[in-house]
């Protein structure tokens, strides 16, 4: 039974692949995300820390990977990696700053970190294209065997295998002593400290993590649209990830699958439906879901079956 | 492998066969895509009301089938959504021509996935030079920025202005702008003075207008995107550069006819160079003005607005000499090189580089009837663009 519950939204995902063969860009969209909104959850939901730019990462892994594909090197997979490897690093030099502020002030780092990163890309315009964003990004096939095709089923199934790979290895890491850890931060970070926790470490690996995990989100949005833009360092990124994750429900990974997955659909049909108006119908659908109560859509689901 | 082929094929086959059957009947189905949000939404107003107006007046029906035009909101400011939009109508709506495209970024983004669907892309707004190079299947209805800031360059040379500061939004039709004015007006004599470049994205105009003041030259050449020309002069007359005697020059995207009533007196005087001014004198404008007036009362056109109307005039008059066949390749070889008189005067896609050939415009201006107008009091004939 609780197999059958962890591989549903699997499922749906697989299933939606044959249902749906004309929604798949889409639902390329969703899967990557996911993948922002999970990066977020091991960061807000089990670390319980709060950032405002994590934007930052999942640009710079756009760019790191496009650019790789601009300059000739477009082996979809190492490119992850690179910016993965990127992405974390950037975190590591950053996390003392952030972690050193407290918690208020370290969002306020978080924001402008997100805002500097931002900015420098679109200066760097010999590099990144600035306001016009990268051109001429190309993406050799997966395995040398699937293409990037017009119909984006190599995206989708490409993007799916990465999140769920990863959400796999987000699953070990958040049931590892070392997720408890994090958990036990998250509730009471004094007395963690206290029972000999090291606090300041354990976040700033939280952290670096996190940024790994946004690092390949961006990564995939860059390979699989062979495109990367300024937009994938706004502020708006950050906080639509945030959006998400609260709207799916935070501390339980699959809530930031289900968060991306209504927030794209609803965005989706509502500024299809209406084109010049459809924010503010997000707006309200947002307002309604978050009365659903505490613990998202996630919490929903476990009051229903509960009854 | 051999499932997911055969999967694959089964999914084209089902998909294929009512494709075929109603390929050449039917509706033609269009995907707009255009910032209706965000702070270019106006670009996207004014776009798809042209298109409304030339469906209003040619009516809905061409060479035997019914346009059907699917608009979507790019926001303005997320080239990856434009693009997602542009594969997703593409794919499942199986629209046979793109069009609108609010901003360069943007219009790059979907350019590839034009030639890969090998269908029409009809650019409306944009005006770098370089996009119609990006894909075999773009065609360009707007306009270049190197084709209307050449000739404000020559005239500006011409009118004993010697010296000028030039402020550009910084993306690649403001380095456009830029480059193709410093190159006209140095080989004509004039120095520049200053170069400023002001962010794309929620820009403080206010600085550079400062740095325009203390540097003092004869004239300030403008070129920011359609819409943010009444933020620009507001702050031109707060920081009073009239005062000072530096006078406007620019490209008509200034000076906007959708706010240029807005903007005030300050803009009196302005002179700038483009390819349609809504006071244009001729029966096409007269006519077009009244069906734009039935679509959005109370709005002036502007350029983007003719950029639409005109766009959608190219995709029908291409699909009549296709005799409605819905073909990509087709209806790009059938635009090519097609002319008419436009709402803004004689225009021509050019057969081979399918871009835009058209009059510009010398406009000054003025307070005619209680109302501010660019008007024309000088034309230089077919234009290309020389970016």
């Amino acid at each position: 039974m609780r197999i059958a519950l962890h591989a549903l939204p699997w499922l749906v995902a697989i299933g939606a692949y044959f249902a749906m063969p004309e929604q798949l860009p889409l639902l390329s969209a969703i899967a990557i995300a996911a993948l922002f909104a999970l990066s977020l959850d091991l960061l807000v939901g089990y670390a319980g820390f709060v950032t405002l730019g994590h934007a930052a990462f999942f640009g710079l892994g756009a760019y790191v990977a496009g650019i790789l594909g601009q300059q000739g090197w477009g082996e979809p997979i190492s490119g992850l990696l690179i910016a993965a490897a990127v992405a974390a690093l950037l975190g590591l030099v950053t996390a003392p700053l952030v972690l050193r502020a407290g918690e208020l002030a370290g969002l306020m780092v978080t924001l402008g970190l997100g805002l500097m990163l931002y900015e420098a890309a679109n200066k760097a315009a010999f590099l990144t294209g600035g306001a016009d964003g990268l051109q001429g990004v190309e993406i050799w096939p997966v395995f040398g065997a699937f293409r990037f095709d017009l119909w984006g089923r190599t995206a989708y199934l490409y993007s799916l295998a990465v999140l769920f790979v990863l959400f796999l290895l987000a699953q070990l890491l958040v049931r590892s002593p070392f997720g408890l850890s994090l958990r036990a931060i998250r509730e009471n970070p004094k007395r963690a400290a206290a029972i000999g926790i090291p606090v300041k470490r354990r976040l700033a690996a939280a952290y670096v993590i996190a940024a790994a995990y946004a690092g390949v989100a961006g990564a995939l949005l860059a390979q699989t649209t062979q495109f990367a833009s300024l937009d994938a360092l706004s502020f708006q990124r950050s906080a639509e990830g945030l959006l998400m994750l609260v709207l799916g429900g935070l501390g339980t990974l699959y809530g930031a699958l289900i968060g991306a997955a209504a927030f794209t659909i609803a965005h989706h049909t509502l500024s299809e439906a209406s084109p010049q108006f459809w924010q503010f119908w997000l707006g309200i659908a947002l307002v309604a879901l978050a009365l659903l109560g505490r613990g998202g859509l996630m919490g929903a689901l476990r009051r229903m079956t509960r009854r | 492998m051999i499932t997911r082929r055969a999967l694959a094929l089964a999914t084209t086959a089902t998909l294929a066969a009512p494709r075929l059957v109603q390929a050449q009947s039917g509706n033609f189905r269009i995907g707009l895509i255009l910032p209706m949000t965000g702070p270019f939404a106006s670009t996207g107003r004014q776009v798809d009301a042209g298109i409304k107006a030339w469906l209003r007046r040619n009516g809905e029906s061409v060479a035997g089938r019914r346009i059907e035009i699917l608009l979507r909101d790019d926001t303005g400011t997320q080239p990856d959504v434009t693009r997602r939009l542009a594969q997703e109508l593409v794919v499942r709506e199986r629209v046979k021509a793109l069009a609108g495209f609010g901003l360069t970024p943007l219009a790059l983004a979907a350019a590839p996935i034009a030639t890969e669907a090998k269908v029409p892309m009809v650019v409306m707004a944009a005006a770098t030079s370089v996009i119609v190079q990006r894909s075999p299947f773009i065609l360009r209805t707007s306009f270049t920025l190197p084709q209307a800031t050449a000739p404000m360059a020559q005239w500006a040379a011409a009118n004993g202005i010697r010296n000028v500061a030039t402020l550009v939004t910084d993306f690649a039709p403001g380095l456009d702008a830029e480059r193709a004015f410093k190159n006209r007006f140095t080989a004509a004599g004039g120095r520049i003075a200053l170069e400023l470049r002001t962010p794309l994205r929620n820009p403080d105009y206010a600085p550079f207008l400062q740095r325009v003041r203390d540097a003092a030259p004869e004239a300030l050449f403008i070129f920011v995107p359609s819409g943010e020309g009444a933020a620009l002069m507001k702050q031109f007359a707060e920081r009073g550069l009239a005062q000072a005697g530096i006078r406007v020059i620019g490209t008509g995207d200034v000076l906007d006819d959708d706010i240029l009533n807005e903007m005030g007196d300050v803009t009196l005087g302005a002179i700038t160079s483009h390819h349609y001014s809504a006071a244009h004198d001729s029966a096409e404008n007269r006519a077009f003005l009244e069906s734009y007036a039935q679509v959005l009362p109370n709005v002036r056109p502007n350029f983007m607005a003719v950029g639409g109307f005109d766009g959608m005039h190219l995709i029908a008059e291409a699909l009549k000499r296709t005799n409605g066949n819905d073909d990509g390749e087709r209806l790009v070889a059938a635009a090519k090189g097609l002319s008419w008189t436009s709402p803004r005067g004689p225009i021509t896609i050019d057969a081979n580089t399918r871009d835009i050939v058209q009059d510009i415009y010398i406009r000054r201006a003025e307070r005619r009837d209680g109302q501010i107008w660019n008007i024309e009091f000088d034309r230089i004939p077919q234009v290309r663009d020389e970016g």
